[in-house]
């Protein structure tokens, strides 16, 4: 019962902090109320017995990809005067292209569970370092070596660009 | 259980807010020791109320907020420097068990199995008090220091990671718990001298201290992230520094320098060996904390891009290949060629 409350209590503070993302008028303040929604799933993370999965999601997004954004916003430093407004054209497309992600994450999330029901089961291994080692490196071997891979080439691609920068400079 | 945790969480609370604070005298002590100097020595016998006279300071002075700040983020930032700062401490183990009025008392807050994670997790968060504060308080000045400490820590983050795995490489436990254990005779530091030198640099630079205090630097940026800042505001953002120096302090003795073991430690059992495991680990923290001021007094400030170019092109390569070579020997011994 009391697991359900947290529940209730974490997801409507999750989505409370969601929308003022977006709702938010101010683009720094945006960004930590996103951190606020990391920070939230991260505690739902927790909530179902995944300690790994929390703290990376607490390291990668709310530690390091939130202060990057934060840094470019502080670095642009945005304010209401020099913000560019969205014409209309851009307005209704940015329209479509939301509604549409809505439309397919609604359609994937349909068939899920309730997390009401996995919160119950919080006595689960998944989310432990050691399960989450052993699949990574034995079932999903495969899908992980492709995504250092790819990592990897992301990396080399944004040296290549910001050297490439560099010595037209020079 | 409910109870026993309580305590010890509020006497962490309190130990770590004493220690910080008499490490603001340490430090003035030291410096005047170093510069030939007396030091404060007005308060009471040796200077020693002198934290005392300097807290009811912070607390009387003016508290100013700029009108053109964000008020709300203003108040906050320091917040959260503290706040990061302390809940590290939850994780550390302060001592072997101790045996209290019929049970086993745990000196640790919560044995995780991600201890280390968690550290990293903290520390990574960390940023944003002073991120937050340096931007809400519409200063250039603040602004910049808040961007060179944003820059820094990322930068320096990666290094020390990668340090960190290769004792966990060691270890094969990501609980500090067990880290501190497996380290019952020889110390880490002993397979890991450069991870530990690598560590200690990024630690310096994590905790902002010189020579990579940039972002405070005053000869160029006034006061850096807390120019605006005054009263206690400002005085919850330099205890946090020194409450983080000393978490930190107790992070490099755990994960390199044995925790809480000491030498001749089976000669001992019971509440002897509990108290004095905890001294020992006491003494290291305080050798760090002395090591860290002690560089501070000697040696000069970075520039911004030297401190760019030592940890991406010298401290990350450098750890990297820690890495490699920790990972190929332990898979030699593993009977892996």
């Amino acid at each position: 019962m009391s697991l359900q409350i947290i529940s209730i209590i974490l997801g409507s503070l999750t989505l409370a902090s969601a929308l003022m993302v977006v709702l938010s008028k101010h683009p720094v303040r945006s960004v930590i109320y996103l951190v606020i929604t990391f920070f939230l799933i991260t505690a739902m993370y927790i909530m179902m017995n995944a300690q790994f999965l929390a703290v990376v999601n607490m390291i990668v997004y709310a530690g390091a990809i939130m202060v990057l954004f934060l840094f470019v916003l502080m670095l642009l430093n945005l304010n209401k005067e020099v913000e560019p407004m969205a014409t209309r054209g851009s307005q209704l497309a940015a329209f479509i292209a939301g509604g549409s992600l809505f439309l397919v994450l609604i359609t994937a999330l349909k068939d899920t569970l309730i997390l009401g029901q996995s919160y119950r089961d919080n006595h689960s291994q998944i989310g432990l370092v050691k399960e989450l080692g052993n699949l990574l490196f034995s079932k999903y071997i495969v899908a992980f070596e492709l995504t250092s891979i790819l990592f990897i080439a992301a990396m080399v691609g944004a040296i290549l660009l910001a050297k490439r920068e560099n010595q037209i400079i020079e | 259980m409910l109870i026993e945790k309580s305590i010890l969480v509020i006497l962490l609370f309190l130990v770590s807010l004493g220690a910080a604070a008499y490490m603001t005298y340490f430090e003035r002590k030291l410096a005047a020791w170093i510069q030939d100097r007396v030091g404060p020595d007005r308060a009471g016998p040796f200077g020693i109320l002198q934290p005392i006279a300097d807290g009811v300071k912070m607390f009387l002075k003016e508290d100013f907020i700029p009108a053109k700040a964000d008020k709300w983020l203003f108040i906050i930032g320091p917040g959260i420097a503290m706040f990061t700062a302390l809940i590290t401490s939850a994780v550390i183990p302060w001592g072997p068990k101790l045996h209290l009025f019929g049970r086993d008392i745990v000196l640790q807050v919560a044995d995780i199995n991600i201890g280390i994670l968690y550290v990293f997790g903290v520390i990574s968060i960390g940023v944003y008090g002073i991120m937050i504060g340096g931007w809400a308080s519409n200063n250039k000045y603040s602004l910049y220091g808040a961007i060179r400490a944003s820059s820094q820590m990322i930068s320096y983050e990666l290094a020390m990671g990668v340090s960190a795995i290769t004792i966990v490489l060691l270890s094969g436990s990501l609980s500090l718990t067990t880290i501190v254990e497996g380290q019952s005779d020889v110390w880490n530091i002993v397979y890991q001298p450069v991870a530990f030198l690598i560590f200690f640099i990024c630690a310096l630079a994590e905790l902002n201290r010189a020579p990579f205090d940039l972002p405070e630097c005053e000869s160029e940026l006034v006061g850096g992230y807390h120019t605006e800042y005054s009263s206690m505001k400002l005085g919850l953002y330099l205890f946090a520094e020194y409450t983080s120096m000393f978490v930190s302090s107790a992070i490099m003795a755990i994960l390199f320098f044995g925790g809480y073991n000491f030498p001749g430690m089976s000669h001992f059992s019971g509440n002897t060996l509990a108290i004095l495991g905890i001294a020992a680990f006491a003494t290291k923290i305080f050798l760090f904390i002395f090591v860290i001021m002690w560089i501070r007094w000697t040696i000069p400030r970075f520039r911004f891009d030297q401190l760019m170019h030592l940890g991406w092109k010298s401290l990350l390569p450098l750890s990297l290949i820690n890495l490699l070579v920790t990972g190929l020997v332990i898979a030699y011994k593993n009977g892996w060629f």
